[in-house]
This record gives C-alpha cells, structure tokens and sequence, in this order.
C-alpha cells in the first residue's frame, strides 16, 4: 500500500461573511468578499494529518480544483500538516459551472495517478450544499464509501467507521482503497500556526489541468437564477382574542 | 392604544412598506415628542443622518439599549441611532452637541458595571451595524477593527493567519467596548489586557470632532509621541468619547498547548501555588482559581466530577520542546503544587480535552446562577498585588460564611484578580443589603492591601464612590480636569465613573 491520502479542499465564501445575491441574480457577490477553506474539508485535513501522526499513513497530499487563488487553500492544508499540494487549474466559466460531477472525475483521476490508498473529503460545500462529491468519487472508482463520518480507525488494510446518520450512529466497516466523507464531530481542527505557516510556504504545489488528467469539465447543469428568499414580513400586535379572531378570519386563515 | 400595538422596532421598520412607514413615523412622533427629551427637529436631523431605519423610539429597542448583564436597573435612553459609519457618528455627535443631549455609546451590552444605562436620557449610540474587520497586517501582527466586531467574530477572521487576539473575557463583547473599559482574560498574566493591547483608536469627541490617538493610520509597536492619548480612552467608559476604531496587537497562535487541574486542601494552599509559580518564573498563559463552592456550582452545571475542594486551571503555551521545559519546571510547579499537598496533575493535550476541561470555568456564570435558580448574579472584581493574594481570599471567605452569603469563587489568580460570583435574590432586600455590604468590606479590604476596587469590569455606576476613596481627591480632580476638557457639558454617559455634584 502506497500509504497516500488525498484530501479534497475547497475555497468557498467564509461561513461568517453575510451573502449578498449580485443584482443581476445570476449568482452571489464574491469580488473583495473573504474567502477560506470550507469547514468540512479542514475537518478532513484534519483527520487525515491525525492519520499521519499516528504513523497509520505516509504521505497527505492536498487537492484543489479551481483558479489560481485556491492555492491559498492548498497553502493553509499544508501549514496544517499536509506533505504537498496538487492545484487543479479551473477558471473562468469552467469554475463557475465547476461542479461535484466534474470534481469527482478529477479526484478519481488523481487517486489513480497517485495510488491513493484513502480519498477524505469534507461532507459538503457551505456554498453549494451537494453533498455528492465524495459519494461520485466512489462510484467512479468502485470504491467503498464511509459518508458522514465521525469516528474513523485503521484496522489492518480495513477500516471501522462510525456514520452519524438520521436515526443515530451507524457503524460499518469497509475495505481500502475507499473514500470517506468528514462531519461535523469528527474531530476539532487545528490552527495554521505562524511556524508551521512558514514551513509550508517551502512544501510544493503542482499546477495540473483537467485535459492533462483526461477530465472534461463541461456541466450539464444551468443557473437559470439567484435570488434571496422572501423578506420577513412584519407582524401585528392585537389588544384581545377577539381582535385576534377578527384579523385570522380577514386573512382567511379560519 | 393603537400605538402600543404596533410596537416599533427596527426589525418591523424595515419590512414595513414605505406608506405604512410614513403613518407610523406620524403616529409615533405626536405620541413620543409628549414624553422623551428629544424633539421633533432633532429626531428628523437624526434620521437625515442614519437613514430612516437607522432610528429607534420603540420601547423594546430602548429598554434593550439601556441595561447591560449587571444587576443594575435598566436606565433606557430617548432614542437609540445606529450610525453605519464614522462621518454618520461624528454627524449624529454634533446635532447631540448643539442641542446638548446626553450621549451614550454601545457596543454589545454586555458590560458588568451598568455602564449603558441612560441616567438622563438622551441618545444611546448603537455601534453594531460598524462592523467590518479593516487593514489587517499580519507581517506587523497589527489589525484594525469597528466597534461591531466581537473578539470570536475577530479570532474566526483571524484562524488562517497563525495570529490571534488573546484578551478574552468571558463575554463575546465588542473589542471596541473592550477597549472602553480596559477589559481582561483568563491569559492576561502571559498576554497582558486591553491597555497593553491597543495601538490607536479613533474617537469621536462629544463636540462630533474625530480623532486619533496615535495618529491616523499609524501602528508602529511603540511610541514616544507626545501625551499617551491611546490609554487615556482605553478604560474610560464612554465618558470622553464614543470609540469608532481600534487597532489591536496580535499574538501568534501558540504552537501547541497543555492543560491541566490540580486540586488542593485548602484555599491557602492554592493561592500559595500560583504565587510560588509565578515567582519561579514559568512562563504560564493562565491561572484560574476556582473554590470549593465553585467547583461544586460547575459540577452539578456541566456534569463533571471534581473533586469539591479549592482547585486550579492552569494552561502553558509554547512550542512543543518549550511546553516540555515549561511542563518539566512545572515538575518543579508539581513540586510546588505536591508540597502544598496539591494532587497529581490531570492533563489535558488534545484541543477537545482542555475544550471540555475549560468550559467549566468558562460557564462558571453560569454554574453559579443555577445554584439558586430566580436569583441574579453580581460579580465582585477585586485586584491585589500577588503577595496579598492568599490573605484576601481566606478572609473573603470567612467574610462570606459568617454573613451566609452565596459567593462562589474564580478568578484569574496569576493577576491577582478573583470574582465572587454573589448570588442574591433580587426580591429580598435584606440579602441584596447585606450583599452589598460585603462587597463593599471586599472594595475597602483590596484597598488596603495596595490594590484596586476594580480589575477589569470597570467602575461604571456602582464604584464611582470606591474610585474616589482609591484614587483620592488629587487624583479624582485631575480625573475631573480631563473630562471638563474634553466634555465640558457633561454629555458623554453621564452618571459614570466620576461622581458629579448634581446642581
């Protein structure tokens, strides 16, 4: 076994920034707003650097797909502890329609060029909210999938894994080589510190494109609009239950 | 009637449709020019300033800006105005000048001391909607910020950048509140507090003029020019200005940190500890003494099982081989700990151990409220030097058994600083009096042991005759002299700090 990890990191719009739909509804405003590396996925970093440490895998190489600010990404992976980072060149209307479809078939390409042993993805993107890439990726490589994971350990070339699930905590094992999709309980991630910021700064990226690992990124898919949801009506205060009453049947709501 | 039906807030203004507006302005402004002291011409000025949303008379929304999470009465103002930006501050100040009308401003209200409460009425600023983090400097470890910005808010902003703001108080208060009552942490015996933290501010005076304590844009680490004008507003509760901006110090994130409690036989033996730690010169971020009552309040609150004797918190941050050296002088700090009859150190490594472990101190408000559910909560604040410490605590307590008194104990111990948390029942006169003796014993006897009535909450209302015993006349005039320079018409949140002769 390689003893490789390959983990999916995305550049999205930080959770605390307030969104705003451009005015032309085609999309949201991204121009000057702060961008980061979406939760799930340092929850995967995360998880996979724990890995390493636990000398249980050898190497973590960070994945991105998207245009050149998404190094930025890979660059806090690896002041987290990943070994190297592979950047997926995706710009333009290629990245505006870049989706999980397109997204899993780079990730299986890479796994294959790589000889990963595990792919760890966060769940979902705060932007887009699929929650399909990791499950694709499977599917592409006829891998086993452990989605929404909150325990993970190695037992021999077999992993446990503990799924949060609707109905509580599933508990499964499946073998390797697979892909495992991180939530939110699985662990706590680190800090960048400002040691290992530096450090990471000398660790290598790779620029690669779609075409070079025989991807095409065409969607089938078409934003046809962006809007926010309705603005919060105001209420009405009434004196009595009468008045109540009165005001229900005037809204035709008894 | 129809007017106490429809409640005005902000919230409904804004999604009310423009005629609606217009007949609830009409409304509401025969109905409030009869009661509050702002009239009609200012109002409108006010609204030509912020905008129509950006002025509130609704009662809620008054009564929300007017009381804080001390046990003081909420004083709630004539109007509260949210300025989006510091022109709109400065405007607003001027018309409030003109018409000499008190100002307050307001962060998040999460202050301890009554500070917000409108004791004339007048204008609350609220500085919520200033909410932007600008010019962060991560090479200079220097970021500015808006008073809507929290210290978590700001710490999230922060996370990939390798720099954090360290000053943590247990609320997540605005940084620019924090910096107008020099607010402290629990990792102010490494990191210091608010007033060895903030670079420059911006400030708008209460004639509407604006400026910078350092000088605009300027954030060198040091300085020598001219008066310290920074420090002179850090602390000063809105008496002298309202605080737009603040640049603060970063830190880099400590590369790892360990955690660890150890318990004790006796309050003595716990304050010795930490006094004894400190003068062996470990390098400790934070210190936190919590008592037996405490420690039994959090117990019962988080579900944990300490034992219910005088037990410290302690944390070290460092690099992994500095932890290892700190940790090993702290085998010298065991050593200290183990001749005082401390326990054996339970560690904590991994950030969701010392989270848990640390969340009990942190709910510690919390804890103690639960104690007596339907009772308020005071927290005392005094600050002595480190010597003094033990003596203080031993006969606080003492003070506390003989006079029955529920007041758990935490504190930042490393500063010298600890909390009773007075838990007292707001409808029995004679404990909220006898609460308030106490507190007051406690002021008098951290006086007399060269300390101070208030560590880090601030004076507010409540200490305002404490600051004069511990300041004395000279320096209570010299305070004075200030404020009639910078405010001569006493609008800046009156009733603060400094107690006026009413007229």
């Amino acid at each position: 076994m390689s003893g490789r990890v390959l983990v999916g990191v995305k550049r999205v719009i930080d959770y605390a920034v307030k969104i705003r739909v451009k005015p032309d509804n085609t999309g949201v405003v991204t121009d000057g707003v702060k961008h980061s590396m979406n939760p799930f996925c340092e929850i995967a970093v995360e998880e996979a650097v724990k890995l390493k440490e636990k000398k249980l895998i050898k190497e973590v190489v960070a994945v991105s797909c998207g245009p050149q600010q998404s190094q930025e990404t890979i660059r806090t992976a690896l002041a987290m502890g990943a070994d190297r980072g592979i950047h997926v060149d995706v710009s333009g209307k290629d990245y505006e329609n870049l989706g999980p479809l397109q997204v899993s078939k780079i990730l299986a390409a890479l796994a294959k060029q790589e000889d990963a042993q595990l792919i760890l993805l966060g769940k979902q993107a705060i932007d887009d909210d699929c929650n399909q890439t990791g499950q694709m990726t499977a599917a592409l490589l006829d891998w086993p999938q452990g989605t929404f994971a909150s325990e993970v350990s190695l037992e021999g070339d077999k992993i446990n894994l503990v799924r949060e699930i609707d109905g509580g905590l599933e508990h499964i094992k499946i073998n390797t080589p697979a892909v495992i999709t991180a939530d939110l309980r699985l662990n706590t991630p680190r800090y960048a510190t400002l040691p290992n910021i530096m450090k990471a700064k000398k660790k290598k990226i790779v620029t690669v494109k779609p075409a070079d690992l025989g991807v095409d990124v065409t969607s089938r898919l078409e934003v046809l609009k962006v809007e926010e949801p309705p603005q919060r009506q105001a209420g009405m205060k009434v004196e009595t239950v009468e008045d109540l009453v009165v005001k229900l049947k005037e809204a035709g709501r008894v | 009637m129809v007017l106490k039906a429809l409640e005005i807030s902000k919230s409904i203004m804004l999604s009310t449709c423009r005629l609606t507006q217009k007949a609830l302005h009409f409304l509401c402004k025969s109905h409030i020019s009869k009661h509050c002291g702002v009239g009609d011409s200012v109002l409108s000025a006010f609204r030509s300033i912020c905008g129509e949303d950006g002025v509130s008379l609704g009662e809620a929304v008054r009564e929300q800006h007017g009381k804080d999470e001390s046990v003081h009465r909420c004083r709630p103002p004539d109007v509260v105005v949210f300025p989006r930006c510091v022109e709109e501050v400065s405007a607003l100040a001027k018309v409030c000048h003109k018409h000499r009308l008190p100002i307050i401003p307001f962060g998040t209200g999460t202050g301890l001391e009554g500070g917000v409460g409108a004791m004339k009425g007048g204008v609350c600023f609220s500085l919520r909607n200033m909410e932007q983090v600008l010019d962060l400097h991560p090479e200079d470890f220097d970021v500015t910020v808006e008073p809507g910005v929290t210290r978590k808010t700001l710490n999230a902003y922060l996370r990939d950048t390798g720099l954090w703001f360290p000053v943590d108080p247990g609320a997540d208060a605005s940084l620019c509140g924090m910096a107008a009552t020099s607010a402290s942490g629990t990792n102010a015996v490494r990191y210091g507090t608010m007033r060895e933290n903030v670079i420059n501010l911006e400030v708008v005076l209460a004639d509407g003029s604006v400026v910078h304590t350092a000088g605009k844009g300027r954030r060198p680490r040091k300085t020598s020019a001219g008066y310290n004008l920074t420090n002179l507003f850090v602390g000063s509760e809105g008496t002298l200005g309202i605080i737009t901006k603040t640049t603060l110090r970063l830190y880099g994130i400590p590369e790892a940190m360990v955690s660890a409690v150890c318990s004790f036989p006796s309050v003595q033996a716990a304050v010795d500890s930490t006094v004894q730690t400190l003068q062996a010169g470990v390098p400790i971020a934070r210190i936190e003494f919590l008592d037996d009552v405490m420690i039994d309040a959090c117990n019962r609150f988080s579900s944990l099982s300490y034992p219910v004797t005088p037990t410290l918190f302690l944390e070290f941050h460092g690099s992994e081989q500095s932890l290892e050296e700190q940790v090993s002088v702290c085998v010298s700090t065991e050593d200290i700990t183990q001749s005082n009859g401390g326990s054996d150190f339970q560690w904590a490594r991994d950030t969701e151990t010392r989270n848990r472990l640390w969340k009990a101190r942190h709910d510690a408000w919390y804890a103690a409220l639960a104690l007596r559910p339907g009772c308020k909560a005071y927290s005392t604040d005094v600050c002595v030097p480190l010597s003094r410490l033990p003596q203080i605590i031993v006969e606080t307590k003492e003070d506390l058994i003989e006079n029955r008194l529920t007041g758990p104990i935490a504190g930042h111990v490393g500063d010298g600083n600890f909390h009773c948390l007075m838990v007292v029942d707001p409808n029995d006169p004679e404990e909220m009096h006898r609460v308030h003796l106490f507190t007051e014993r406690l002021a008098r006897r951290a006086l007399a042991m060269d300390g101070t009535c208030t560590g880090e909450h601030g004076v507010g209302l409540g200490k305002r005759a404490l600051l004069c015993e511990e300041m004395g006349p000279v320096g209570i005039q010299v305070m004075q002299s200030l404020k009639d320079a910078l405010d001569p018409n006493n609008l800046m949140n009156p009733g603060k700090i400094l107690q006026r002769e009413e007229p």
